[in-house]
């Protein structure tokens, strides 16, 4: 058997395998942005157990490491008797690994909005969902539009832990070239390459609206 | 039949009690000053005329409602009793005319068109119609507080509450302010206002009551009062606001 090397089949092979790194990114994002949110408001319910139950998921997840998170739900899920295929396991791990900190940037968010911006709005006679859905959100999502876009260049990165179950995503796809080609140095520089031009958009996006932010316009 | 009763209020702040048993009586039309020094507890007994904090014994009654009763029946109070505060709180996330529109569209059910048109009316009466579609950020701190009176104004209250408006705003500014207090004075409108501006008080308010240690020190008709105080607290309080 004879090596193959690096060449442009290869590299078309992790372009490819960005695809799925981008696809896992937007179902993290997604299925993570909803429990996520869900979690941010009851974090600053107005119920003592809510609140409490909400912390406490957020303190379980951003404790322990997402390599764990993916091995309970890859292990977990086939234990219980679903036959499911990887991008399943790695969807969802990766959507409860992002719930636990989009939950917290958005609750420090919504809480960043002026506590007179609650009683203005209160004393206008609205309601709470009111208050939340006209006043309290569109300030908190402004605030958090940076930090979020930031966690996305997180999540982006992170997904590569999802090679280890055998989910082939960019990291993966580098491996299994490296592991026919043996030229490391090369795959994994096209590998780091095409991670990078995935996030620094992505960092420089984030930056941009930090700056903007902070210069001082409100809009 | 007076528009506001308090009666024999308490409210505490943990061990702290802010006000130890207030009672008084506002008239439709009236409009009553409330002085006194830092901590005396005159913005407290505002806030709890509309319920913006909890009283822990006495009664409050206001535009015909009673405070006390669950969340429907505060919003409900809050439709007729408007409040202006000294930080404006704007919506600085909406334009002049969003911020004013708001409330009556989502809590009154006001038909976009006429909201528009009462928006247009209660901007006139502070005299910022070409302001319209400006933003909270783009106008002056006097502005923006006349904007917050329209606010109010929008949701066409029976009492207005006034919580120190002008204190936050330079002279200049506050003269436009109390101006369109002034006019609403004039207009009838029932109004309570904490306020540090004594000549404001003693021109406009029909009565001022001076609060000192969580009680009702000193009342009386506005000149009376402050031309012949009777307690040495306050006599030492209208000195120290001449110099």
């Amino acid at each position: 058997m004879t090596l193959k090397t690096f060449g442009l089949d290869q590299f078309g092979f992790l372009l490819f395998s960005l695809q799925w790194t981008i696809l896992l990114t937007v179902i993290a994002l997604i299925g993570g942005g909803l429990l996520g949110f869900a979690v941010a408001l009851a974090r600053t319910s107005q119920l003592k157990p809510v609140r409490i139950a909400a912390a406490t998921y957020i303190q379980i997840i951003q404790g322990i490491p997402v390599l764990m998170i993916l091995f309970l739900s890859y292990y977990g899920l086939s234990l219980a008797g679903f036959e499911l295929p990887p991008l399943f396991a790695a969807g969802a791990s990766m959507t409860v690994y992002a719930s636990g900190y989009l939950a917290e940037i958005w609750r420090g968010s919504i809480q960043a909005v002026p506590k007179q911006q609650w009683e203005a709005s209160e004393s206008l006679a609205m309601t709470r969902l009111q208050q939340y859905r006209y006043v309290i959100l569109p300030q908190a999502m402004r605030i958090s539009l940076p930090p979020t876009v930031g966690f996305a260049v997180q999540v982006v990165k992170n997904t590569s832990i999802t090679s280890i179950i055998g989910f082939v995503e960019l990291a993966r796809a580098g491996q299994l070239i490296n592991n026919a080609t043996f030229q490391p140095f090369r795959v994994f520089l096209a590998v780091a390459a095409l991670y990078f031009v995935v996030c620094y958009p992505l960092s420089q996006l984030s930056r941009l609206l930090e700056r903007r932010l902070h210069a001082g316009s409100s809009r | 039949m007076p528009e506001v009763v308090v009666e024999n209020v308490h409210k505490s702040f943990g061990a702290l009690e802010v006000l130890k048993g207030v009672s008084l009586s506002v008239g439709r039309g009236e409009v009553f000053a409330l002085i006194g020094r830092s901590g005396s507890g005159k913005s407290t007994l505002l806030r709890c005329m509309n319920g913006l904090e909890k009283i822990n014994s006495g009664k409050i009654e206001i535009a015909g409602h009673a405070l006390g009763g669950d969340a429907k029946a505060l919003r409900k109070l809050r439709t007729d009793v408007g409040i202006v505060f000294q930080s404006y709180n704007l919506f600085p996330h909406l334009t002049v005319g969003e911020n004013i529109m708001l409330a009556p569209r989502i809590v009154k059910d006001v038909a976009k068109t006429k909201a528009r048109e009462v928006a247009r009316e209660v901007l006139h009466l502070v005299g910022l119609s070409e302001k319209f579609d400006s933003y909270p950020d783009q106008l002056s701190g006097g502005q923006q507080q006349r904007v917050a009176i329209a606010r109010s104004l929008a949701m066409r209250p029976k009492v207005m509450l006034f919580d120190e408006v002008t204190s936050a705003l330079d002279p200049e500014l506050t003269e436009e302010v109390l101006t369109v207090m002034e006019n609403l004075a004039r207009d009838g409108m029932t109004m309570i206002l904490v306020t540090h501006e004594m000549g404001f008080a003693r021109r406009v308010a029909t009565q001022t009551i001076f609060m000192h240690k969580g009680r009702i020190w000193e009342q009386g008709p506005s000149a009376a009062l402050f031309a012949d105080p009777e307690t040495p607290e306050l006599r030492q309080f209208v000195k120290s606001d001449v110099k």
